[in-house]
This record gives structure tokens, C-alpha cells and sequence, in this order.
């Protein structure tokens, strides 16, 4: 859509009331530069850097080092960027304010953080912030005066700080187009550097596995598992240039239409080798990535079978449940009492014979906490079902029921997936098993999303009386919605119990409950693939990085403040919940769009007139 | 037999008593409009028929069948649909989605047809898409083309009241019941919309019983006119019965009197 700015000397003839902003607001950037102080002395002081500065990830900067710089770049960006302004209105043009604007607030951080180091460095404060060691600033290495003494430590940080924040505050100068590439750069290196073993061992893998000759670039890219200088310079070029040519002005027809023209069979022959691809690539993964990064794969996966199943409880029919993992657990015991030998049970069955059982228990779970919450709506809904979830891992804790499921000792001696005679022992084969389930969960989400029960979840969601007054039976809905996911969550816990090989009650407590919720509230409600993404993220990045093991929930709830502040429909936003401004118009641009595109195709001969509303 | 009968309908709520020993015959096809003061109970009146507040005393029939007790969607499956006075839709669904749900009683297919993708699942959807459009087409052009896409919340206030009738209408009801449909409407729209209401019992017979404040449209669009006050029938005829009538002058004029 075309800017119809308003003419800067009409806006001036209209008076004061009419001129936009006069660009950055100097006082919000100091406001940010005390926020972004706030956040450095936070993570300083909690320990993170410290325990993020083993892991180097941009040659000698370390994860530690690069939060702090990222602190002052975000926030300097921030700072720097001119106010929005009501469409139609002239923007404020790019200038020394924007500069300004990131200086001071890199500047007020760097104080922030030279006050905190002072007084650090003054008073011993270890007895109580357990984490304010004497290696941050006293002894070597003096983490956060970077190896030098305080006085020079001060001016160096203060300094840093300050040109960090006016250097973010000038990308605003820059057009659009090249900032949007710059910040890919910078994105796309951070990433790099951040899963520097990821990349190694899947350029590794491929090389061993396709015989490509791709391990030397490993060795270009990285030098002693950080991003060389080359290695920088290549990521920052590739994604700098991907970004521009992404951008520059022609815009090609979506790939999805110039498919839909291909005649019958070359499209039907595209289908076939995109299959092949995928699922080629899908057969090789586990070898390309390896034991350890499988086995995060699967962690992430069982995670994200659940988060599907909860999308559909809380995402499709809005019952908020925060005993969710009663199911996980019932999924779990049901598959280890029918397979392990050692169980009460004693038959040590296979674990496909075992699948119909887990839908059947989990099923009859989902009845069993859906049916007393019936007439419960949100809050109240949580609440109980959150005793549910408690009271659940309690009886298999119990010594009442102890010789079922094994009390504290859980049930061990699970036996693997077999498939014939072949057994899926280890990550790399488990990961088949997972993927199978993962793939059949989302099949069966978006069939149900994209039919007559899931309208009536939808319409339940959004107004349950009403919903019922035009035809939806609620109890029917309420059920079937817990059904669905109990299930879900079902299949998680018989796969869990199958890759641990033995379980126990304290698997099953409610923090796994708030993982999967926060999964699909960050990455999207509602949103396959944002729940995808979340479960990728959330579960499978602190995998991958112990570091952040210890900070996990401190990161949830910070991301979840974020999220709820910033972009409450999650990261990846479900397609009804994406566009609140504009949407009226978007929705009657596209309609132009692809009326304009269907007459054109129609009649190619003649093409139609322009349509007024297109440009 | 009437389609509707009502004996005896009675709703107290703490002290208040919002429907008093209503009686009331509603025959096919008629177009009844429901007046009376504020708080005469005529939208309580609407949420015993179909189901949404339980009912204290009395009996309520369809086609000579007690629907008393029954869940407001059997009831609308029976064929009694309704509008809200303070528009009730499912903000975030699109339109068309809005109108969809109304086919849910009408519509068969299970969870596990939808996820096989069974043939008679896609006939159904297609068929529950092509109704909900039938319906918003009685709108012209207002609800249709792009707008079938984007979410309810975006519709102008008029807008979303026909989405409600468009709602209410793709049920297939035999009786409608329609809260204050001219509410928040301009004259002209007004007067469009009464002449779709009449065009709508004309084309399907089905009955229509509207609570309206607008004098001018219970003129012009009734053939019975029932007035509440204080939760009881004071009068039950044409228009021009009722606007006669000792008792109905006195209700509105001596409430208005009090409320200046
Ligand atoms: N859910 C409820 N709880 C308590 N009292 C209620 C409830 N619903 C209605 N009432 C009371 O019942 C009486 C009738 O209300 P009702 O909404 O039926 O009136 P109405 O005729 O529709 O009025 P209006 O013209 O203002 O819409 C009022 O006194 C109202 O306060
Ligand atoms: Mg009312």
C-alpha cells in the first residue's frame, strides 16, 4: 500500500495540533536506558553471565558478554527509534535525535551498571546475593569489568554501553529496507554463534551421511566451537543479502499460485519430489543430527504432542487446564503396566498392542476430570483442574495404591518400540516413533480445527451461553474437547515411558503442566505451528544449552511477561487472531487482489482495468 | 394448535417478578411484536422460550410438545432460534464461521468422519458453507464477498445485528425470535430490515416474534401486537386494538410520567 503522507508544508499551514512528533522523545530513552540498566545489574547480579561466560559464542565474547551487549544494543535500538505516527501523517524525519536517542540511553545503562559495580566492588554482599562472587570484579577474571581494574573497568563498560546504544540509535537512520537487512545480519549471527554445535555436527552429519563436502565449512565457520571472524562475515553477507533480495522491489507471485498454473501432471510430479525430499531428509535427520541432538529433538517432540493436545483444550475450546499432565501420567503408567515385564501386571506385551489401551485410559481420564468441571468457566476451571493434575500423581505416589503402580519406586524395565524385529533403541531410532505421533497429531488437530466440532470449540471459547442457544451442546463439547487432548497428552506419556525405559511419580509433577502451557501461550494459542515453534524453543534450546537449565523458569516468566505485554496472541500468531489493526482492509485488499489475479488469468488477452481500491 | 403455547409462564428473580402467569399463542407464520415498557420482562420473556434461564412456573409447548427443561440447543434443534437485545456473536470467528455454528444441529458428522475426511463429511461441509452463505446472502450484498471473511468484531453496529438474524436464520427455525432487531439502526435501515423480516415469513412461513420499542415499526410490520408490564400479558391485538387500549396508555404514559 502506497504511504499518503501528508505534505510537511500543509502540516505546518494546519497548525501545531496537526504536526506529528517531533522524533525521538529524549526522556523516554533515558526511561529505557534505566530499564535496560535494570535488566544488566539483573542478570549480572543473578548469576547469569557468570554461568554463560564458558560458552563462546561470536569469537571471544561469550554468551554472558553477548547478553550484556544485547542489552545495550536492544534497548539503544529502542531508544532510538522515532515515535509512530497515525497513518497518513509524515513521518519524522531520520536524524541526530535518533542518535541521541540511543547514546543517552546507553549511556544512563552504562551508569546503572558502573554504580552496580562500584558498589559491588565496595561492599561484600555475597551473604545475601549469593550470586555476587568475587571473580565478577575483585579477582580475576573480573567478568565484569572485563579483566581490568575498576577504574579503567568503569570507563571501559560506560563507554562500551554508550557507543553500543548510539550505534543501535543510527540504524534508524538508516531506509527501511537496509536496517530490516542489517538486523538479519545481526540476528542470524547471534543464532549462528548461539548453536554453534547444532550447525557443526549437522555440516558433520551430512558430510558422513551424503557424502557432501560440507564438514570444511564447519571449520571455516567456527573456530573452537565459537563463529570465526570468518565465520561472522559469511553469516552477516549471507543473511545481509538474503535479506535485500528478499525486500527489492519486484515482488514475485506466492509460490503457491504459480503452482496452482502448472498443468496437471508437471504439478502432480512437483508433489511427488517435494515428498520425496522431505521425506528423504526426514529418514536422515536423526543420523544427520546425531545421538545427543535426537535425543533433544525427541525431548522437544514428546513436549510438543502434549502442547497439541493442550492447544486443543485451551487453545481450540478455552478450558483453561493446569492439570494437564494427569493425562501425560495416566498415558505413561497405562503403557508401562501392559508392557514391562516387571510391572504389576507382569505381561511385558509389545507396545503397539498397548496403544489401544493408552487412547481407552486416557480417554476415560479426560471424562473423568472434564465431567465435575463442567459448569466451571476460567479461573475456577484452573484452579480445580490444577488439584486434578496434583491428585493424580499423588494416588500413583501412594502407598494405597503402591501395588499397582509401584509407589515411589515407580515401574521400570519398560520395553522399547519394536517394528518387527526391529528394535527403536537409542534417540536416533525413537525419533521415527515420535515423529509418527507428532505427525498424526497434527493431522488430526487441523482436521478437527477445520470442522463441525471445531467451530463449536471455537464458539464455545468465545461465548459459551450463546454457543449453546445456537445449537453447540456444551457438555458434548466441554467433553470431547478433554477427550481430544487427554488423549494427546496420552500418546506423550506412553512414549515417555517407552524412551525412559522406567518411570516414576515425580515425573509427572505440575511444572510439566505450566512448560506446556507456556508453550502454546508463548508460541501462539490456537496456532500449530507457533506451538511447533514454542516447543522447539522453550523445551528443546534449554536442552541443548545446559546453562540455561538453572534459569529456565526465570526466562519463562520474563518471555511470558514479554508476551503478554507486547504481543499477547503469541509469536505465531493462528491466521483469525493475527491482524487486530487494518484488518477490514486487508481482508478487502486481498479480496481485490485475487479477483483482480483471477479475472487477469481468465481473460489474459484483454487484461482487466486496474481496480481502484488495488494500488 | 398453535405452533407456540405458552400456559401460566412464570420467572421470579430474587424479589422481582419478571414474568407473572403469561399466557400466549403463537400460530405459524405470524408476525407478533412483543412491546411494553423497561423491564416488563419481555427479554426474560425470550430466554425461558428457548431454554437460557430456567423457568419457575408454567409450561411451554411446541407443536403441543412441553420444551420446558429442555438445553437451549434441543430447543433450538426443535426449530426456536433467537437474537440477542445487546448483540451476542463469536467476535474472533469470521462470518461465514458465525453462521456455520448455527448448522451444528443440523449437521451430523463426528470427530472421527472429519478426521478421515470421510466423503460424507466433505459433501456436509460444503453443504454447511453453502447454507451459511444462502443465509447472509438475505442481506445482499452487506455480509457476502469479502466480508465473509473477517471477523465478527470488525462488522459495523448494523452489520452485526443481520450477522445475528443471518445466524439465527441459517438454524432453520420455524419460530424466530428477534430482540430489538431495529436497535442502533438508522431510519432507512430500519425500514429495509422490516421489509426483509416480512419478505422472510412470506418466503419460508416461519413465525416471528420481535420485542421493538419503535412504535412505527410495530405499526408497519405486525399483525398482533402483546404488550408485558410488570412480567403480565395488559393486552393482546392488532396494532390498532392495543394502541386503544386503557391499560397500555397507562403503562407507557404513567411509567414515563414517574421517570421524568
Ligand atoms: N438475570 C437476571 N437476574 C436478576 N434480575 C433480572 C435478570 N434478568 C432480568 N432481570 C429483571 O427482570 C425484569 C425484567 O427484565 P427484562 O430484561 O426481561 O426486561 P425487558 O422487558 O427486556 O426490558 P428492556 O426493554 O429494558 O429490555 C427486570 O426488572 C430485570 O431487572
Ligand atoms: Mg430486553
Amino acid at each position: 500500500m502506497a504511504e499518503q503522507a501528508i505534505p510537511a508544508e500543509v502540516l505546518e499551514a494546519a497548525g501545531p495540533t496537526l504536526l506529528p512528533a517531533r522524533g525521538v522523545d529524549l526522556r523516554r530513552s533515558a526511561r529505557l536506558g534505566l530499564t535496560a540498566g535494570g535488566v544488566a545489574v539483573f542478570v549480572s547480579a543473578n548469576g547469569m553471565v557468570e554461568a554463560f561466560s564458558k560458552r563462546d559464542i561470536v569469537g571471544p565474547i561469550s554468551l554472558g558478554y553477548a547478553m550484556l551487549l544485547g542489552v545495550a544494543l536492544g534497548f539503544g535500538y529502542l531508544a532510538g527509534r522515532p515515535p509512530q505516527v497515525l497513518q497518513g501523517f509524515a513521518a519524522p524525519r531520520p536524524g541526530w535525535r535518533n542518535l541521541v536517542g540511543g547514546l543517552l540511553a546507553g549511556a544512563v545503562a552504562g551508569a546503572v551498571m558502573a554504580v552496580f559495580l562500584v558498589l559491588i566492588a565496595t561492599f561484600e554482599v555475597r551473604r545475601i546475593f549469593l550470586n555476587i562472587g568475587p571473580e565478577l570484579v575483585r579477582e580475576a577474571p573480573r567478568l565484569l569489568t572485563v579483566g581490568q581494574d575498576l577504574g579503567p573497568g568503569l570507563a571501559l563498560i560506560f563507554g562500551l554501553a554508550t557507543a553500543l546504544g548510539g550505534l543501535a540509535g543510527t540504524l534508524h537512520l538508516l531506509r527501511e529496507r537496509w536496517r530490516r537487512a542489517v538486523l538479519a545480519a545481526v540476528l542470524w549471527v547471534v543464532l549462528f554463534g548461539l548453536l554453534a554445535s547444532v550447525v557443526i555436527q549437522v555440516l558433520r552429519g551430512i558430510q558422513t551421511q551424503l557424502r557432501l563436502w560440507t564438514a570444511p565449512i564447519a571449520d571455516v565457520l567456527y573456530a573452537g566451537g565459537a563463529l570465526s571472524v570468518a565465520g561472522v562475515a559469511l553469516v552477516a553477507a549471507a543473511a545481509f543479502g538474503a535479506s535485500l533480495l528478499r525486500t527489492s522491489g519486484r515482488r514475485r507471485r506466492p509460490l503457491r499460485r504459480r503452482l496452482d498454473q502448472l498443468p496437471d501432471t508437471s504439478r502432480r510430479l512437483v508433489r511427488v519430489a517435494v515428498l520425496a525430499v522431505l521425506l528423504l531428509g526426514l529418514g536422515l535427520l536423526p543420523q544427520i543430527l546425531g545421538s545427543f541432538l535426537s535425543e533433544v529433538l525427541n525431548i522437544a517432540g514428546i513436549f510438543l504432542l502434549m502442547a497439541l493436545g493442550l492447544n486443543i483444550v485451551v487453545g481450540f475450546a478455552g478450558l483453561l487446564d493446569l492439570g494437564y499432565v494427569a493425562f501425560f501420567a495416566v498415558g505413561a503408567y497405562t503403557t508401562a503396566l501392559l508392557i514391562s515385564p516387571q510391572s504389576s501386571l507382569g505381561l511385558g506385551w509389545v507396545f503397539w498392542a498397548a496403544v489401544p489401551f493408552v487412547i481407552l485410559a486416557s480417554a476415560v481420564a479426560g471424562l473423568m476430570v472434564g465431567t465435575p468441571v463442567l459448569r466451571m468457566r476460567g479461573d475456577y476451571l484452573a484452579i480445580v483442574t490444577l488439584g486434578f493434575g496434583e491428585i493424580a500423581r499423588l494416588l500413583f505416589l501412594s502407598d494405597w495404591l503402591k501395588p499397582v503402580f509401584g509407589g515411589a519406586q515407580g515401574i521400570i524395565r519398560i520395553r522399547d518400540i519394536t517394528i518387527g524385529p526391529v528394535e527403536l533403541r537409542g534417540p536416533q531410532a525413537f525419533f521415527y516413533a515420535i515423529f509418527l505421533f507428532v505427525l498424526l497429531a497434527t493431522y488430526i488437530t487441523y482436521a478437527l480445527q477445520d470442522s463441525r466440532i471445531g467451530r463449536a470449540w471455537a464458539a464455545m471459547r468465545e461465548d459459551e451461553s450463546v454457543a449453546e442457544a445456537m445449537g453447540v451442546n456444551i457438555v458434548v463439547a466441554k467433553l470431547s474437547a478433554f477427550v481430544v487432548g487427554a488423549m494427546l497428552a496420552g500418546f506423550g506419556g506412553a512414549l515417555f515411558a517407552t524412551k525412559i525405559g522406567s518411570i516414576f511419580p515425580h515425573s509427572f509433577n505440575v511444572i510439566v503442566s505450566i512448560t506446556v502451557l507456556v508453550v502454546i501461550i508463548v508460541g501462539g494459542m490456537a496456532s500449530v505451528p507457533g506451538v511447533v515453534v514454542g516447543a522447539l524453543v522453550l523445551v528443546g534450546l534449554p536442552e541443548l544449552l545446559r546453562e540455561f537449565e538453572e534459569y529456565r523458569f526465570l526466562l519463562y516468566g520474563a518471555l511470558l511477561i514479554f508476551m503478554m505485554v507486547n504481543r499477547p496472541e503469541g509469536f505465531i500468531p493462528s491466521g483469525r487472531r493475527a491482524q487486530e489493526l487494518h484488518e477490514e482492509d486487508m481482508a478487502q485488499d486481498a479480496w481485490l487482489r485475487e479477483r483482480a489475479a483471477d479475472e487477469r488469468e481468465a481473460d489474459v488477452t484483454a487484461p482487466a482495468p486496474r481496480k481502484a481500491g488495488e494500488g | 394448535m398453535a405452533l407456540l403455547g405458552i400456559r401460566g409462564l412464570t420467572k421470579d428473580f430474587g424479589g422481582i417478578r419478571a414474568v407473572n402467569g403469561l399466557d400466549l399463542d403463537v400460530d405459524a407464520g405470524q408476525i407478533i411484536s412483543v412491546i411494553g415498557p423497561n423491564g416488563a420482562g419481555k427479554t426474560t420473556l425470550f430466554n425461558l422460550i428457548t431454554g437460557m434461564a430456567p423457568v419457575d412456573a408454567g409450561e411451554i409447548a411446541l407443536d403441543g410438545h412441553d420444551i420446558v427443561g429442555l438445553r437451549p440447543s434441543q430447543i433450538l434443534g426443535l426449530g426456536i432460534a433467537r437474537t440477542f437485545q445487546n448483540v451476542r456473536l463469536f467476535p474472533e470467528m469470521t462470518v461465514r464461521e458465525n453462521v456455520m455454528v448455527a448448522r451444528h444441529c443440523r449437521t451430523r458428522s463426528g470427530m472421527l468422519t472429519a478426521i478421515l475426511r470421510l466423503p460424507s463429511f466433505r459433501r456436509e461441509e460444503a453443504q454447511t458453507r453453502r447454507r451459511a452463505e444462502d443465509a447472509l446472502a438475505f442481506f445482499g450484498a452487506r455480509l457476502v464477498g469479502w466480508r465473509l471473511e473477517t471477523p465478527a468484531r470488525s462488522l459495523s453496529y448494523a452489520n452485526r445485528r443481520r450477522l445475528e438474524i443471518a445466524r439465527a436464520i441459517a438454524s432453520d427455525p420455524r419460530l424466530l425470535l428477534l430482540d430489538e432487531p431495529t436497535a442502533g439502526m438508522n431510519p432507512q435501515e430500519t425500514q429495509e430490515l422490516t421489509g426483509l423480516i416480512h419478505k422472510l415469513r412470506d418466503r419460508t412461513g416461519i413465525a416471528i416474534v420481535l420485542i421493538e420499542h419503535d412504535m412505527r415499526v410495530v405499526k408497519g410490520i405486525s399483525e398482533r401486537v402483546v404488550v408485558l408490564d410488570y412480567g403480565q400479558k395488559i393486552a393482546d391485538g392488532t396494532y390498532r386494538e392495543v394502541a386503544g387500549n386503557e391499560r397500555v396508555i397507562e403503562a407507557y404514559l404513567g411509567r414515563r410520567a414517574t421517570q421524568a
